[in-house]
């Protein structure tokens, strides 16, 4: 079953911007899905369709098989949406915010209140039901729409960059958050800048530049495509130059430590066979940078070089 | 379209509505209370002795009914457009528009929150106004029927207003420059029959003066205009503007990009 399918989607605004210019997605019932790409690719102009905020110039858009066009409130009702910008009523208590959302998706009575007692308490903000939004941090107002989007239970959660702003603790906790009720069923549909975000949590990708979808694949298939990978060793002892390692490009940082780049043709026992032959001994070993952010910089940049 | 939901929705909004009216009731129902309350001393009380009276009434007596009216008119669409252009700028009217629930819903629910902050004022005005002077109902279902329409004319009318403004000067503009005008010319503080023949006749083309006269003749029994007249201008008003605000949502037209 299909969670969302977009066919041959195109906006053009008033202004003549080309925001989406035929793009096609396909998410599974179940999936993690990272919806990934530079500012003005076309993210939230395409979120903002599927949630009907946006009117689309072209395509066809289906949640859970409903069509946008004809079946609208059908696939409302699967919807969740957690916009990028804070779009609360900062003047309404967090405890109003819950129950006028569980209203408009025509929950009333003991249901709504079960419900909006459950996400509350899971997103940490029961204390504070009765604080207006505005007193809230900006993490805890990113949990709100989070519970607010969930207070009906959709079966397809779109989150456009949830974490902006968010310090690690409670974006690690967001992170197991979601990991949850994706276990329990709900498919979910993540932008973000964050790429080890992306990488820990989705499990299909699609990256969108300039409108268009440039790669739309399984988090395992797009990672072993990655063409290279630098690693930054600490050494044990001080070295003077970059040693030659056969297959491998080394350079010597400034802070001492040894740069290597690996190519898809070489392992890492060849790299740790090729130190231990020059008596190099590595005390600690990490990625320069996230893989995925590595793939995704490689795509774009390749796009942008074939223009 | 799911009845039992857009029921469920009609009742948060009226009741999202209500709550924001309470919670800021030093704006939106303290002014109205002053302000009438100065209208019954000054024009009233001070001038109104001067006059005498008006089509058999007491100055006093004659004005209670326009003031009623508008306030009722007044705060019904500044209600309307204050609160649904606050969610559009604010931009959690997309909490309503991502939500299943049909778009009459919306107008409907919006426009009952604007009745009932109309009423409620039109209500303390009232009781303001038994301070200063005697009010009998003459046509208990005129009264209401007439400021039960009025209120949803001008609901309806500060929706579409919410829905065009860009920015906080354009909910102002329309209430400045066209309602309290046409309100203070539509026989609040005077009959028509006292004007030249032209200014009557021009007085005709301003609605409000149907609202006030049909509202006055409810409670005095005494009115310058048909009471059927005032039906008929009522209904066509609530059927154009509510087709205009159904015509706007469905396009999308100052809410959707």
């Amino acid at each position: 079953m299909k969670a969302l399918t977009i066919r041959n989607l195109t906006k053009t605004y008033a202004n003549g911007n080309q925001a989406l210019k035929g793009i096609d997605l396909s998410v599974e019932a179940g999936d993690f899905y990272a919806l990934l790409g530079p500012n003005g690719a076309g993210k939230t102009t395409a979120i903002g369709i599927i949630s009907s905020l946006v009117n689309k110039s072209g395509g066809k858009v289906e949640i859970f098989g409903h069509d946008i066009d004809t079946d609208l409130d059908a696939a409302k009702e699967c919807l969740g949406i957690v916009p990028q910008e804070i779009n609360l009523n900062l003047w309404e208590t967090v405890g109003n915010t819950m129950i006028n959302q569980a209203g408009y998706y025509g929950l009333s009575g003991k249901l709504a209140k079960e419900r909006i007692e459950k996400y509350l308490r899971e997103l940490r903000l029961w204390d504070r039901r009765n604080d207006n939004a505005r007193s809230l941090s900006g993490g805890m107002k990113r949990r709100l729409m989070i519970a607010r989007a969930l207070v009906h239970e959709p079966r397809l959660l779109i989150l456009d960059e949830p974490t902006a702003g968010v310090d690690i603790e409670i974006r690690r906790s967001m992170w197991n958050f979601l990991r949850d009720i994706n276990a329990a069923g709900t498919t979910i549909i993540l932008t973000t800048h964050y790429l080890e975000e992306a990488e820990s949590l989705c499990r299909h990708i699609a990256i969108i530049d300039e409108g268009t979808i440039i790669e739309d694949a399984t988090m395992s298939e797009i990672l072993r495509r990655l063409r290279r990978e630098v690693f930054v060793l600490s050494i044990d002892g001080e070295l003077t130059e970059a040693p030659e390692l056969r297959g491998f490009v080394t350079r010597l940082r400034d802070d001492g430590e040894l740069e290597v780049e690996k190519g898809p043709e070489t392992n890492m026992n060849s790299l740790f066979a090729e130190l231990e032959r020059r008596g190099v001994r590595v005390a600690s070993l990490r990625n320069k940078a996230n893989r995925l952010e590595e793939m995704f910089m490689h795509l774009v940049e390749s796009k942008g070089d074939a223009k | 379209m799911n009845l039992a939901l857009n029921l469920v929705a009609a009742k948060t909004i009226i009741r999202k509505e209500m709550v924001r009216v309470l919670r800021i009731w030093v704006q939106t129902i303290v002014p109205p209370a002053i302000t009438m309350t100065l209208y019954f001393i000054i024009f009233g009380n001070l001038i109104g002795r001067r006059i005498g009276t008006m089509d058999g009434f007491d100055y006093m007596q004659y004005i209670a009914p326009g003031l009623i009216m508008m306030s009722v008119i007044t705060n019904s669409y500044g209600n309307v457009v204050s609160s649904f252009f606050g969610a559009k700028f604010g931009k959690h009217l997309e909490e309503m528009l991502v939500a299943p629930m049909s778009y009459a819903t919306i107008i409907i629910g919006h426009v009952a929150g604007g009745v009932l902050r109309g009423l409620l004022v039109g209500a303390l005005v009232t009781v303001i106004a038994l301070f200063f002077t005697r009010l009998e109902v003459a046509h208990p279902f005129i009264t209401i029927s007439i400021v039960l329409l009025s209120s949803i004319v001008f609901s309806l009318a500060g929706f579409i207003n919410a829905v065009f403004a860009k920015k906080f000067d354009d909910i102002s503009i329309v209430p400045t420059f066209v309602l309290t005008p046409l309100t203070y010319l539509g026989g609040v503080f005077y009959s028509i029959s006292m004007l030249p023949e032209f200014w009557q006749n021009v007085s005709r083309l301003n609605p409000i003066l149907y609202m006030v006269n049909a509202f006055r003749y409810g409670i005095l029994g005494t009115s310058d205009i048909g009471i059927g007249q005032a039906y008929i201008i009522l209904f066509v008003f609530v059927v154009l503007l509510f087709s205009g605000c159904m015509y706007l949502m469905r396009r999308g037209i100052g809410i959707r990009e």
